[in-house]
């Protein structure tokens, strides 16, 4: 019996949070309104569904709200069950998953921000040698994980490429904007591959920004707050 | 053939960590045998064990099933909940509730711990005021959590019990050791201070943290060193 309730999703273009249910729903072949948000004019519907952290992404399943970009992805995975599988179903491969997934939110997409705000060249460089170790952890995992085949999940794509890939055009706007080179195909050739294969996937091409728009709105709105915020400590 | 959860189980850990605390609870109410490997100075000699288990953050906990390392102690929680799936279950069956539950637990570690930290150990007065504020702002939420429950995880311990024992911790040992005030008093937090009551009151969990007095002291010591900290910089 297919899961009762219209779906809705609360969030806006540019967020790499907003993407990861998206790619879910979209995997899944679950339709949904998508509710584009304007952060500095927050609706009703926002606050009241996400009183704690007033945020997006937020899926409304019913009149039920889910919170938390990853744990919308865990329960869209729990709910249509009878659909391709976003998480492993063994214990420890899940664990690995999800070890990876917090890895890349609270260590690599801090460390963007932190290239960003370096108005130093010494800092940058530290920064992004800093990434840069990073990306050869997530390479090794990338070739444990897959076991050979093109994404994190597999043949298909799974819980760590949906964590992991929301972040790939903020990661190209970041080498554009800040003028480094990030991802080196002789130093992670594997990871190198799996940015074309996540980003020409049809559960993910419609909902990545395109580079350009991105990037006029990383410079103008985001890049300059980074900046501010990170000078103002 | 042996099934994998009979395989031998080691945890990594070091006793002030509130987070090794929590996989030995869930380890415990799960009744899992296991060998405790104690990290005895993680400031300045790490264990050549933690350091090849957890080469990524080089921190307890670190759980070790059948030769297979497991860090981030939420991650740890699913895992021991998904391979020993014996009562109690650490997360609910209904997709929905499970997805409270993790956003919860995430919401106790990433904001409640810290905020509460900082309150302990932040130097001046508006500082400590602050913390204290945004230490209460989400307990308040914790607290609407709690209405109708006798636990998070509802008539029994689950997850999201597990993951706030520090909570609970702080919410008896403030107020009674330290005479300080706390950031959640049972006054503006009754439903917080009834489940403070009931979580401690299961040995499993009480027999876990460690003593009023040891707590009390490494407190002492935070308090002074900030104390300090916060004159030498004037």
């Amino acid at each position: 019996m297919a899961p009762q309730g219209e779906v809705k999703v609360l969030g806006a273009w540019p967020s790499p949070f907003v993407m990861r249910p998206r790619i879910a729903l979209n995997l899944k072949s679950v339709e949904y309104e998508f509710v584009e948000e304007n952060p500095g004019n927050k609706s009703e519907l926002l606050l009241k569904s996400n009183p704690v952290y007033k945020k997006i992404p937020v899926l409304i399943h019913g009149d039920k709200p889910v919170c938390e970009s990853l744990v919308i992805v865990q329960y869209i995975d729990e709910v249509w069950k009878d659909s391709t599988s976003i998480l492993p179903s063994d214990p420890y491969d899940r664990a690995m998953a999800r070890f990876w997934a917090a890895y890349v939110d609270d260590k690599m997409f801090p460390t963007m921000r932190e290239i960003v705000a370096a108005n130093e060249d010494e800092a940058k460089a530290a920064a992004v040698a800093l990434f840069k170790e990073g990306l050869s952890l997530l390479e090794e995992a990338l070739v444990k994980m897959s076991k050979g085949k093109k994404f994190f999940g597999g043949d298909e794509i799974g819980y760590m490429d949906i964590a992991f890939g929301c972040y790939i055009s903020w990661f190209k706007v970041t080498e554009i904007v800040s003028n480094v080179k990030l991802f080196d195909e002789s130093a992670t050739p594997h990871l190198v591959a799996w940015i074309h294969s996540f980003s020409s996937h049809p559960a993910v091409k419609d909902v990545m920004p395109e580079t350009d728009k991105l990037m006029e709105f990383a410079k103008n709105v985001v890049f300059p707050r980074i900046r501010a915020a990170a000078a103002a400590k | 053939m042996a099934s994998i959860k009979e395989e031998e189980v080691k945890l990594i850990g070091n006793l002030p960590s509130m987070a090794s605390r929590k996989v030995e609870i869930a380890l415990q109410l799960k009744g899992i045998k296991y060998e405790f490997l104690e990290e005895h100075d993680l400031k300045h000699n790490k264990s050549p064990e933690l350091l090849k288990y957890n080469p990524v953050h080089k921190k307890v906990p670190v759980l070790i099933h059948s030769g297979r390392p497991i860090a981030e102690s939420l991650v740890i929680l699913e895992y021991i909940d998904e391979t020993w799936t014996q009562e109690p279950a650490l997360l609910p069956s209904d997709p929905y509730e499970r997805a409270s539950a993790r956003f919860w637990s995430k919401f106790i570690d990433d904001k409640c711990y810290p905020a509460v930290r900082k309150y302990l150990t932040l130097g001046s007065e508006t500082e400590v005021e602050s913390a204290r504020a945004e230490a209460q702002e989400g307990l308040q939420f914790l607290e609407n959590e709690l209405k109708g429950k006798k636990y998070f995880g509802g008539e029994t311990i689950g997850m999201v019990d597990v993951v706030a024992v520090g909570v609970a911790f702080w919410q008896q040992t403030l107020e009674e050791i330290m005479q300080m005030e706390p950031a959640n008093s049972c006054q503006d937090f009754p439903l917080l201070c009834a489940w403070a009551d009931e979580l401690l009151g299961c040995s499993v969990i009480s027999d876990n943290l460690p003593s009023k007095d040891k707590f009390s002291s490494l407190i002492q010591s935070r308090l002074q060193f900030a104390a300090a900290a916060s004159a030498a910089s004037k």
